[in-house]
C-alpha cells in the first residue's frame, strides 16, 4: 500500500490537475488605474489609445467614464459584450434569462464547459477575466415581463457610473416581444438605443440606431428586411425555427459596436440604418425619420419635443441623414430606377434592397379574418369570469 | 395563407376592443374581462363543434396564464401543461405560448418550450391589433401547432400515451 509521502504527492498532483481544470492557472490580468498610451508589451491599452496619435479619435480615455447595456446575451450580445470589454468600456450591464447549450456552440464567444451556466454569469466571468477594468452587472431575468419590465427601466436609468441613465442600450435580442419591451422602455425614458438582427435564415442582418422622438423608433413601422433575394416560398422551414452562423452575427455586432464606438467617442458617421445581405454582399444604409402617427405615445411626444428643439441642431442632423442614401447610389446596387415613384406608406422613406416585413391596413376597421363581431361588455365581474371559466 | 377550418374558427371567435396591456393599471382590467369573455366563447364554440381542446386560466392580475391543451392521435389523448405571460407590450405583441414539457422535444421550439409559430401568424396578429387576444392566439398559433407536430411527436416515439392516473383518484 502507498505510504505517507506517495499519498502527498498524489495529492499535490491531484490539485494542480483541479487547479488547470478550474481554469484559474497562468497570468492574470491585473486592474489598471488609468490608459496609458505607452506602446510596452504589457499594455492593454497601447493600440487603442494609437487610435488618439492617429487622429482617428480625440480623447479614447473618455470610455472608461462610459457604460452600456447589452439586453440579449446570444450569439450578437455576447460577441458586442466581448469587444467592448476588450475596448476598455467602463460599465456593462447585461440582461439575459437563457442558458448557455450545447447548442450555441456554433456562434462564437461561449465554451463548452459554460453549458448550463446562466448566459449573464458565464459571460461576466469571461468578460472580468479579459478586461477586469470593466465593472460587470449582469440581470439573469425576461424583460417582457410586467415585474421584470419596471426592473429594467429601473437598472438602465441608474446603472452609469455616476448613477445616472445608461450612455446607450444594445438590444441584441432574438425575438419582436423583446425588441418592443426595449422600444416601450427607451421611448419613456428618452434613452438612446440600437436595435441589432439577424434573420432567422441567417443570411442577412441589420442595425438600428434610434435616438426618440429624432428617428424612426421599433414601432415607427413594422421590422424592416432586408431582401435575402430568396423566394419565401422555397425557404424551408420544416422541423426548424431557427438557422445561425457565427460569420453573420460575427459581423453583425461589429458593425454595432463600431457604430456604437462612433457615437460614444465621437468620430465618423453613425449610421441610422446599415443593413447586410450575406448572399449578395451588399450593405444598405438610410436614414430613418418617425412615423407622426406612431402607435407609441412616448414616440409621439419626443417627437414633438425634437420639433421644438433649436433648428440649428436640425439643419445638422439633415445633413448627417442625406449622406448615407447617395453613399449607397454611388455603388450602383439599386436595381430600380431612381425616379420610381414613392410608395404611399407613410413616409416611410425605404433605400432599395430593405423591405417591411408586413404590411399593416390603414383603416384597420374591417379585420382581415374575424367577423364573429364584438365582445358585449358583459354584466359580470372579472372574478366571475374567471370563476366561469375555471369550471368549465 | 391560413386554412379555411382555422378561419371558420377565427371568424367565430369574439373580437375585443380595449387596447391595453397589463401596463395600463386603469384599462387592463376591462381588457382582461374582454380576453375571458372570448375565450369562454371560444371554449364553448369548441364543445359545441365537439372539439374541446384545452383549458386555461389566469392568476389575479391577469399577467400569468396556466392550464392545459390536448390532442387526440388514433383515439388517444395526449394532453400537455400549457402556460405563458403577458408581455408588458401586449397586445401589440402576441403571447408566446409555451409547453415546457415538450421543451427539447422538438426542433419547432424556442427555449423554454415557446412555440415556433408560422411566418403567417406575426402578420395576421399585427394587422388585427387589438382585436385579437388570447383566444386568438390558442385558435391560430396553438392549435395549428399541435395538429402538425403532435402526430410527429407520437411517431417518432417522444411523446408516449399516459393513463390518466392522476385525475382518477
Amino acid at each position: 500500500m502507498a505510504n505517507i509521502e506517495e499519498l502527498k504527492k498524489k495529492i499535490v498532483e491531484l490539485e494542480a490537475k483541479l487547479k488547470v481544470a478550474q481554469g484559474n492557472v497562468g497570468p492574470v490580468r491585473e486592474k489598471i488605474d488609468v490608459m496609458s498610451s505607452e506602446v510596452v508589451d504589457s499594455n492593454p491599452y497601447s493600440r487603442l489609445m494609437a487610435l488618439k496619435r492617429m487622429g482617428i479619435v480625440d480623447n479614447y480615455e473618455k470610455i472608461r467614464e462610459l457604460s452600456v447595456a447589452v439586453v440579449g446575451v446570444g450569439g450578437v450580445g455576447s460577441v458586442t459584450a466581448e469587444m467592448l470589454t476588450r475596448c476598455g468600456i467602463g460599465k456593462l450591464i447585461l440582461f439575459d434569462y437563457d442558458k448557455v447549450e450545447l447548442a450555441n456552440m456554433n456562434r462564437l464567444f461561449f465554451q463548452p464547459h459554460q453549458a448550463g451556466l446562466s448566459k449573464v454569469d458565464a459571460a461576466a466571468g469571461t468578460l472580468q477575466s479579459i478586461n477586469p477594468d470593466v465593472a460587470i452587472d449582469a440581470y439573469n431575468y425576461n424583460i417582457t415581463t410586467v415585474d421584470n419590465f419596471q426592473n429594467f427601466c429601473d437598472t438602465i436609468s441608474t446603472s452609469s457610473l455616476t448613477g445616472g441613465p445608461v450612455d446607450l442600450v444594445l438590444s441584441c435580442v432574438d425575438n419582436f416581444e423583446a425588441r418592443m419591451a426595449i422600444n416601450t422602455a427607451c421611448n419613456e425614458l428618452n434613452q438612446r438605443w440600437f436595435e441589432s438582427g439577424v434573420s432567422e435564415n441567417a443570411v442577412s442582418g441589420h442595425i438600428q440606431f434610434i435616438v426618440p422622438g429624432e428617428t424612426a423608433c421599433f414601432a415607427c413601422a413594422p421590422p424592416l428586411v432586408v431582401a435575402s433575394k430568396i423566394d419565401e416560398k422555397t425557404l424551408k422551414r420544416e422541423g426548424v425555427c431557427a438557422a445561425s452562423l457565427p460569420t453573420t452575427m460575427g459581423i453583425v455586432a461589429g458593425f454595432l459596436v463600431q457604430n456604437t464606438l462612433k457615437y460614444l467617442l465621437n468620430f465618423g458617421n453613425v449610421s441610422h440604418y446599415l443593413g447586410y445581405s450575406a448572399l449578395t454582399d451588399f450593405f444598405p444604409t438610410m436614414a430613418l425619420k418617425p412615423n407622426p402617427q406612431c402607435d407609441d405615445s412616448f414616440c409621439r411626444q419626443r417627437q414633438t419635443e425634437f420639433k421644438a428643439k433649436p433648428v440649428v441642431e436640425l439643419a445638422t442632423e439633415v445633413k448627417e441623414d442625406s449622406t448615407p442614401i447617395h453613399a449607397d447610389n454611388e455603388w450602383g446596387i439599386s436595381l430600380v430606377d431612381e425616379n420610381t415613384p414613392e410608395e404611399e406608406t407613410s413616409n416611410l422613406k425605404l433605400v432599395d434592397g430593405v423591405q417591411v416585413a408586413y404590411s399593416i391596413p390603414v383603416d384597420n376597421s374591417t379585420p382581415e379574418t374575424s367577423s364573429g363581431g364584438a365582445v358585449a361588455a358583459s354584466e359580470l365581474s372579472l372574478e366571475e369570469l374567471m370563476q366561469q371559466m375555471k369550471s368549465m | 395563407m391560413v386554412d379555411e377550418g382555422t378561419r371558420k374558427t377565427l371568424s367565430s371567435i369574439p373580437l375585443l376592443k380595449t387596447k391595453a396591456g397589463p401596463r395600463d393599471k386603469e384599462l387592463w382590467p376591462t381588457r382582461l374581462k374582454e380576453e375571458y369573455q372570448a375565450l369562454i366563447k371560444y371554449v364553448q364554440n369548441n364543445k359545441e363543434a365537439d372539439n374541446d381542446w384545452f383549458r386555461l386560466e389566469s392568476d389575479k392580475t391577469g399577467t400569468k396564464w396556466f392550464g392545459k391543451c390536448w390532442y387526440v392521435h388514433n383515439l388517444l389523448k395526449y394532453e400537455f401543461d400549457l402556460e405563458f405571460d403577458i408581455p408588458v407590450t401586449y397586445p401589440t405583441t402576441a403571447p408566446e405560448l409555451a409547453l415546457p414539457g415538450l421543451d427539447g422535444k422538438t426542433a419547432k421550439m424556442y427555449r423554454g418550450g415557446k412555440i415556433c409559430l408560422t411566418d403567417h401568424f406575426k402578420p395576421l396578429w399585427a394587422r388585427n391589433v387589438p382585436k385579437f387576444g388570447i383566444a386568438h392566439a390558442m385558435a391560430l398559433g396553438l392549435g395549428p401547432w399541435l395538429a402538425v407536430e403532435v402526430p410527429e411527436l407520437i411517431e417518432r416515439g417522444v411523446v408516449k400515451y399516459q393513463e390518466k392516473s392522476d385525475e382518477a383518484k
